[in-house]
Formats: C-alpha cells, sequence, structure tokens
C-alpha cells in the first residue's frame, strides 16, 4: 500500500495528515500547488523506505518550482521503482518531530505500541543506544487501550497540555485503526509537531496481515502477500493460479533485480519453507544467483507444479533449474515428477536440471523424471533422501559448467493442434483433449490403468472416455494427476493432451522474448 | 516419558468431518493415539474412523469424559472460534493445524490459553509425536510410514519447518538414534508453544538426553533458546541447524519491528547468539546424525 493510501486511512480514522493530493502528471502537481496556495512537497510513491536521500522528496516555494521539479520527477528511477504517482502536500512548519508505531511481538505474542520523542531516522539505533527514550506499551486484546491509559503514561513521561492530549488520541487511534485493520505493522515517522501546535503523520507505512486480507475488501490490497515492493507482472500471474486452484501450496517471489546474460543464475522450484530455505543455502554456496523463489508444497496436484515451473522457465538467461525439499516429503512425490515432466518436455529444456525429490514414492519419481527426460536437450538429474541438498546443488554447478553456461531462452507457449482432439472434457482448471482417431491404433490402453483416480473407461470402439459425469470431473475427480498424457506420450499415440492455461503467460513471454533479443550487455 | 503427548493422552479432533479431519483421524487412530471423539457442529451422532462425533466440544467432554488435548483441523477462518470453544471448555493444549490463520485471530487465542494456563501448538504446525506412544496432528502422512521413520529414543526434536522435523527425525533413526518427542512448532511469524518453550519442557524429561533445532529466520525463539541456555536454565545439550543464510537483509521492513527485535532476527546474529551459549550449529542437517552421537557419549 502506498503512503497516500495509508494517510487517507490515518484521516479516516480522525487523525491529522497533512493537506495534499495525488498527482498523475507535472500539471496535475502545478494544480494541487495552486490550490494549497503555499510550499509544496513532492513526495514520490514507492515502495521504499529513505526516500529522501535518494532523492524522492523534494521541496519547491510556488506552483511552477512544483510543476519543474514535478517533471524531475515523474518517470525517475528511484532504486527499482519508476514513480508514476506523486504526493503533492503543504510543507510543514516543524517544530517536533517523533516516531510512533504499533507492531506485533512475537515474543510476548502480543501487539505493542511503539513510541519515541525522537523521530526521523535513525530511530532503531536510538532504540538500542538509549532504550529509555523510546515508550513501549504492550496491548491486551480483550482490554484494548483507554485514551486515559495512554494519557498517563504520556503525562509520567512530562508530556503536558494540548500536546499530552493530542499525542494520547492520536496514539489511541492508531491502535484502534491497526487492530481494524488487522495491521502487522503501522508506522507513523515522523509523527509532525508544527510550529502552530498542531499534531500532524506527515508519513505512515501499513503492512496490513495478508491472512486477514480477505476479510477487508475495502483496502486497495491487489496481492495479498507480504511483499515489500509491488509485485512483479510475472507473480501477479502466479499468484492468480494460486487464487483460482486450492489444492496445495504455491509461492512464486522473484529475487533478481537486474538480470543479465552474464550472471550465474539459476529458477529455484522448491517444497515446503524449511526444507527450501535449506535447498536456497545450498546453490548460493555454489555461487549461483537465485532468479525467484518458489514453493509448491502441501500435496499440490501435477497441475499446479506444471504450472509453477512454466512460470519460473519465464525469466531469461537462467543456468539451470534447482527444485529441492525437504528430503522427507510426506506428499507423493510422483506428483511433482509430472508436472515437471510436461513442463520440461513442452519447454524442450536446454539447461541443465536438478531435481531432488526426496519423500513418498521418490524412487518412481525419480523414474519417472530420468525415463520421460531422457531426450530433452538438458540433462535432468533427479535424487531422492539419501542425497543432500549440497549434494545435489555441486551437482548443478558441475552440469552448468559442462554445459557451458548455456542460458535458458524463453520462448513462446506451444500448443499441439487443438482441432485433431475429438474427445474432451474439463478439469478443475483446465481441460483433458483426446484424439480418439489415434486411439484406434492403440494396442496396450494404458491410460485406463495410469489414471490413478480411475476416472477413464473404454467405449464400446476401445476407446478412453469418462466413467464419471463431466460435471465430477470438473470438480475435481480428475486430480489433474498427468497419469495418462505421459503414458500416451511415451508408449502410444500422443493422443492424450491436458490443456492447462495459465492467464496472462502468454503475453507476459512476448515482452520478455522482445528483452531477450536486445543487444547484448542491455541491462533491465 | 516424552512430552506433551503419551499414550494415555485423550485427544478430540475438532473439524473431524473436513477432508483433511478424516485423513488425519485414520493415521492418528492406526498409530495408536488415544482418540476420545470429534467435533463437528451440525454432524453430532455420526462416526469416522470409528471415532464418535459431536455437535459441540462441551457435549463430547461431558459423554466420553475429560480430554487434554483437542487438534484442530477446521479452515483457517474459522480457527479461532474452534479453539475458543476448546479452551473454555477447560481442554489445556490445542493443536492449531491450519496455516493462513489471520495474526489478531491468533494473538486473542493465545490470549485466551493464558488466561486459562493452557498452551496451544501452531499454527501452521504438521503437530507431534512421540514415538511409539501417539500423534497428534498429520506428521509422517501414514501411520505405517510414521513407525518407520521416527523411533523411541534420547533425542528432542524441536522444528520451525514441517517437512525438515520429518527429515531431521527420519535421518537420525536411520542413524540408529530414536527420539523422545517430535514437535513442529509451526512456521508463523507468532507461534504458541516456540523453540524456547519446548526446548525448556525438553530440558525436564528424563527420556530427553539431548535436543535438536532446525530454526529458521526472523522472530527471536533461537535467540531466545541461547539466552535460556546461558542463563543456564537448559544444561543438556542442543545440536541446530539455522535455515535462511542466504535470505535477503537489508530489506528493513519495518521501524517498529527492528526496535522490538532489538537486532535479532538475522541468520548472524542467531548463530552468534547459539555459539556464544555453547550450542553446536551445523552446516547441514546431514551433519546432525554425527553430532548428535558425539555429544551422546560425552555425556
Amino acid at each position: 500500500m502506498f503512503e497516500y493510501q495509508a494517510k487517507k486511512l490515518l484521516k479516516e480514522q480522525g487523525i491529522k495528515i497533512p493537506r495534499g493530493e495525488v498527482a498523475h502528471s507535472p500539471e496535475e502537481v502545478y494544480q494541487i500547488a495552486v490550490q494549497l496556495n503555499r510550499p509544496v512537497v513532492l513526495k514520490a510513491q514507492v515502495w521504499l523506505t529513505g526516500r529522501a536521500e535518494k532523492g524522492g522528496i523534494l521541496f519547491a516555494s510556488s506552483p511552477e518550482e512544483a510543476k519543474q521539479k514535478a517533471q524531475e520527477l515523474f518517470g525517475r528511477k528511484i532504486g527499482k521503482f519508476t514513480v508514476e504517482e506523486v504526493l503533492v502536500e503543504e510543507k510543514l512548519a516543524i517544530a517536533h518531530e517523533y516516531f510512533a508505531g504499533l507492531v506485533i511481538d512475537d515474543h510476548v505474542k502480543k501487539p505493542v505500541i511503539v513510541f519515541s520523542s525522537v523521530g526521523g531516522t535513525g530511530i532503531e539505533e536510538l532504540a538500542q543506544k538509549d532504550p529509555a527514550k523510546v515508550l513501549r506499551l504492550t496491548v491486551s486484546l480483550s482490554q484494548g487501550i483507554k485514551e486515559f491509559e495512554m494519557r498517563n503514561l504520556l503525562r509520567r513521561r512530562g508530556f503536558q497540555g494540548k500536546l499530552l492530549a493530542q499525542l494520547s488520541a492520536t496514539l489511541t487511534k492508531l491502535y484502534t485503526l491497526a487492530r481494524q485493520l488487522e495491521a502487522r505493522s503501522l508506522e507513523v515517522n515522523p509523527l509532525v509537531l508544527t510550529e502552530s501546535g498542531d499534531l500532524i503523520a506527515a508519513d505512515c507505512h501499513l503492512a496490513v496481515d495478508d491472512y486477514a486480507v480477505f476479510r477487508h475488501p475495502e483496502l486497495p490490497i491487489e496481492v495479498a502477500r507480504e511483499f515489500d515492493r509491488p509485485p512483479t507482472p510475472l507473480e501477479k500471474i502466479a499468484y492468480h493460479v494460486e487464487k483460482r486452484d486450492y489444492r496445495g501450496t504455491f509461492y512464486f517471489l522473484q529475487m533478481a533485480e537486474d538480470v543479465s546474460p552474464e550472471d550465474k543464475m539459476i529458477g529455484f522450484h522448491g517444497a515446503g519453507g524449511g526444507g527450501s530455505m535449506m535447498s536456497m543455502d545450498a546453490v548460493l554456496a555454489q555461487g549461483f544467483k537465485l532468479a525467484n523463489y518458489c514453493d509448491t508444497s502441501g500435496n499440490p496436484p501435477a497441475s499446479k507444479v506444471y504450472r509453477a515451473a512454466r512460470i519460473i522457465l519465464s525469466q531469461p538467461y537462467l543456468k539451470g533449474y534447482f527444485a529441492s525439499g525437504s528430503g522427507a516429503a510426506s506428499q507423493e512425490q510422483y506428483h511433482s515428477a509430472r508436472g515437471l515432466v510436461k513442463a520440461f518436455l513442452e519447454e524442450n529444456l536446454a539447461i541443465p536440471a536438478v531435481i531432488r525429490l526426496g519423500g513418498n514414492y521418490e524412487n518412481l519419481a525419480v523414474q519417472i523424471l530420468h525415463t520421460y527426460l531422457s531426450r530433452v536437450k538438458g540433462v535432468v538429474e533427479g535424487y531422492g533422501h539419501a542425497d543432500s541438498a549440497e549434494y545435489c546443488a555441486q551437482r548443478l554447478a558441475e552440469l552448468v559448467e559442462e554445459n557451458g553456461f548455456l542460458s535458458h531462452q524463453v520462448s513462446p507457449l506451444v500448443y499441439p493442434d487443438f482441432s485433431r482432439f475429438s474427445y474432451r472434457f474439463s478439469t478443475m482448471t483446465g481441460e483433458v483433449l483426446v484424439d480418439h482417431q489415434a486411439c484406434a491404433r492403440c494396442q496396450t490402453k494404458g491410460c485406463i490403468k495410469a489414471c490413478l483416480a480411475g476416472i477413464l473407461t473404454l467405449d464400446q470402439d476401445g476407446r478412453p472416455v469418462l466413467n464419471i459425469s463431466p460435471a465430477e470431473a470438473q470438480r475435481g475427480k480428475c486430480t489433474e494427476c498427468l497419469a495418462c498424457e505421459l503414458f500416451c506420450k511415451f508408449h502410444e499415440q500422443e493422443a492424450i493432451y491436458i490443456y492447462l492455461p495459465i492467464p496472462g503467460l502468454e503475453e507476459y513471454r512476448r515482452q520478455i522474448i522482445a528483452f531477450q533479443t536486445r543487444p547484448k550487455g542491455g541491462k533491465n | 516419558m516424552a512430552i506433551l503427548i503419551d499414550e494415555n493422552t485423550r485427544v478430540l479432533v475438532q473439524g473431524i468431518t473436513g477432508r483433511e479431519g478424516r485423513v488425519r483421524t485414520k493415521l492418528m487412530k492406526e498409530y495408536g493415539t488415544c482418540l476420545v471423539g470429534g467435533v463437528t457442529p451440525g454432524r453430532g451422532g455420526e462416526e469416522v474412523e470409528g471415532v464418535p462425533v459431536f455437535d459441540s466440544v462441551e457435549e463430547a467432554i461431558e459423554t466420553q469424559g475429560p480430554v487434554d488435548v483437542s487438534v484442530i483441523f477446521v479452515p483457517a477462518s474459522l480457527v479461532k472460534e474452534a479453539a475458543l470453544e476448546g479452551l473454555a471448555a477447560g481442554i489445556k493444549m490445542c493443536v492449531l493445524i491450519p496455516d493462513r490463520v489471520p495474526i489478531y485471530d491468533l494473538l486473542e487465542i493465545l490470549e485466551m490459553a493464558a488466561s486459562k494456563r493452557a498452551h496451544c501448538l501452531g499454527p501452521n504446525t504438521l503437530g507431534l509425536v512421540s514415538p511409539g506412544k501417539a500423534l497428534v496432528g498429520m506428521i509422517g502422512g501414514r501411520a505405517e510410514r510414521a513407525r518407520q521413520w521416527f523411533r523411541s529414543g534420547p533425542v528432542g526434536v524441536c522444528s520451525r519447518s514441517g517437512g525438515m522435523t520429518s527429515a531431521i527425525s527420519y535421518y537420525l533413526t536411520e542413524a540408529g538414534l530414536g527420539q523422545s518427542s517430535i514437535v513442529h512448532v509451526g512456521g508463523d511469524a507468532v507461534v504458541g508453544l516456540g523453540h524456547p518453550e519446548i526446548v525448556a519442557i525438553f530440558e525436564n524429561d528424563p527420556q530427553t538426553e539431548i535436543i535438536t533445532l532446525f530454526g529458521e529466520i526472523g522472530t527471536t525463539q533461537e535467540e531466545r533458546v541461547a539466552d535460556l541456555v546461558k542463563q543456564g536454565k537448559i544444561t543438556k545439550p542442543i545440536v541446530a541447524y539455522l535455515g535462511g543464510k542466504a535470505a535477503k537483509s537489508g530489506t528493513r521492513f519495518s521501524h517498529a519491528g527492528a526496535i522490538i527485535e532489538g537486532g535479532r532476527g538475522s541468520y548472524e546474529t542467531k548463530k552468534r547468539c547459539l555459539e556464544e551459549a555453547g550450542v553446536k550449529v551445523v552446516d547441514s542437517i546431514f551433519d546432525f546424525p554425527r553430532e548428535v552421537k558425539k555429544r551422546l557419549k560425552t555425556i
């Protein structure tokens, strides 16, 4: 959430904020400055702390100057953000700056109000050096906080009169707002006392609990993930995959900021938080950089693992693919194996991949990888629980070197000719397509046996059809395990294709392909 | 002995008729856990895996007698209601399995638990197992595998990662090192029983001779374990692994958070604090069996 959005919420709660508005162009900046009719401050709306040092905050004494300075600000890069919105506010006549915030303490397991008589930057250092200057108040959820309690506390700290009344009201309101919005943290820094004696929230940072976002449709939050920056386009695509499919968990986060063909970058695909973290440490120890963090766990279907892999492989310049979890996962590992196989085949993977699938049915999973991926260009090696993440990372480093540090090229999504499939049914997130003409040449009818859910049967002509209603298949009886497609592809007529769309990915890849083909040495 | 649960622990399953509830009831029952009943409002009178279902916790206790532990398998948004019901009925330990429980819901649950002198494990936990005695939650996946992976012995296992809880225990078993109890404290930023609390309970357990810890960056749990060791409150040896060495530090999310943590929470501070306290920090979880064996001999 941006500063101006958080400030609007403060205002609704009755906390004073500077007069001002958001502008999207220098012209709008001029208009707002004219209306304010006094010196203004221009604040670039980016998710960064320390904006001032990075040139994201500028002052102007006239509308003309504001417009001129705004021209410098719009479109400029601050950190990794491009400035698109600028908050134009009256410049405050500052008498004193305080710090006020609320955070959840994992030790006492309660919200804590933090107030410091010194605001601005360097507040953490002050808290460590001189803890007495920082007031902390642990709040009981059942009791809440009363304004008079706050007032007594501040009075004992030497505050009095109008300032005391204003401070206790503001801090109490901050807690009320944080509780109402279910904020993991809410900070006002600085909380400004003006020369005319008003207490005004000059800046605000709000982080709402992403587990509670579903209860707050009123908030302008697009992707409920704890990012410290706006989500990237690829992260949005991934988030929508997760949102449509409650089976298992899929989490995707891009980590690399500037990528270039020279980077020793890998696509990372973990399973489970702890195992993923351990596995990331192992690949980084081999001198790799991570393009992304990804976690598919909690027993996801093969289709979800497939989509995760295709999203990971939408990132350019990867030198390798590393998938690794805890080593003793309770979920059936062949689902992950099949998802990866389908993705790598369709991708025609040219970079090496090391897949560590320790856990339930790991031998079968490794066998699936080795059997079905022996023909792709990149070497794919599968490992089980007996091989450590460290060893697997070392194998990847060796394979990448043997491969001459070849970069992964993002390619357009390619689908087979859909018109040849005469039989089809919908699944929870996709469609199973069967070429019944090709089925006529089939000897084994192995897809029936391969189907883990047992929802296929042969019709009178010996072709696979559903033995349940299409509605049941769509509700989830077809588990999207991909076993029928892979069996048919490798042992029979390639008559089955499972279409698993990823909305937005085709367009995204077009842009990446254009970026990839720019002259060498170009930076993002 | 073991900690928190054993063969005599009477367990209630809240949300027993749901998808997870059913599957895990089967797991727990087959493992030998003493399941006294289940609760799903509106489904009283049914049975799941031979376990009677009641409309409320109160009714379950009235009919079946006292309950020691309630394990909760309801959707995240309903966890608060279920946990408060269990605590209000006098249950002294709730195991909160679901992930994505809203943090203020959790804080309310924990406040209620504290006022009732009760404990919560989780949320976002696979649960816990005292090998050969009882299993609560979903750890191991299937009873047969849980019996094969987890064996009774002297090592206490405590982890913030579910997958790694099983993995560490499995590698210990393979090396001939059994476990007293295996506890997944849950992966969230705030949890009920955390590393410091569990380690303190292991300290008082006669069966436990050594403790293994899987820590992660974030929160102050590992540093607080180090504090306990330094204060002499923990005397049993600890071997720890810390995940997240690679995570980017420097993205300071919140000033207030930093003030509360007081410079704690990062990989470096955790490692330094633990090592200063004399805790062995290993670089790979494959080192656990070797380092545990070394210390078991020297006792």
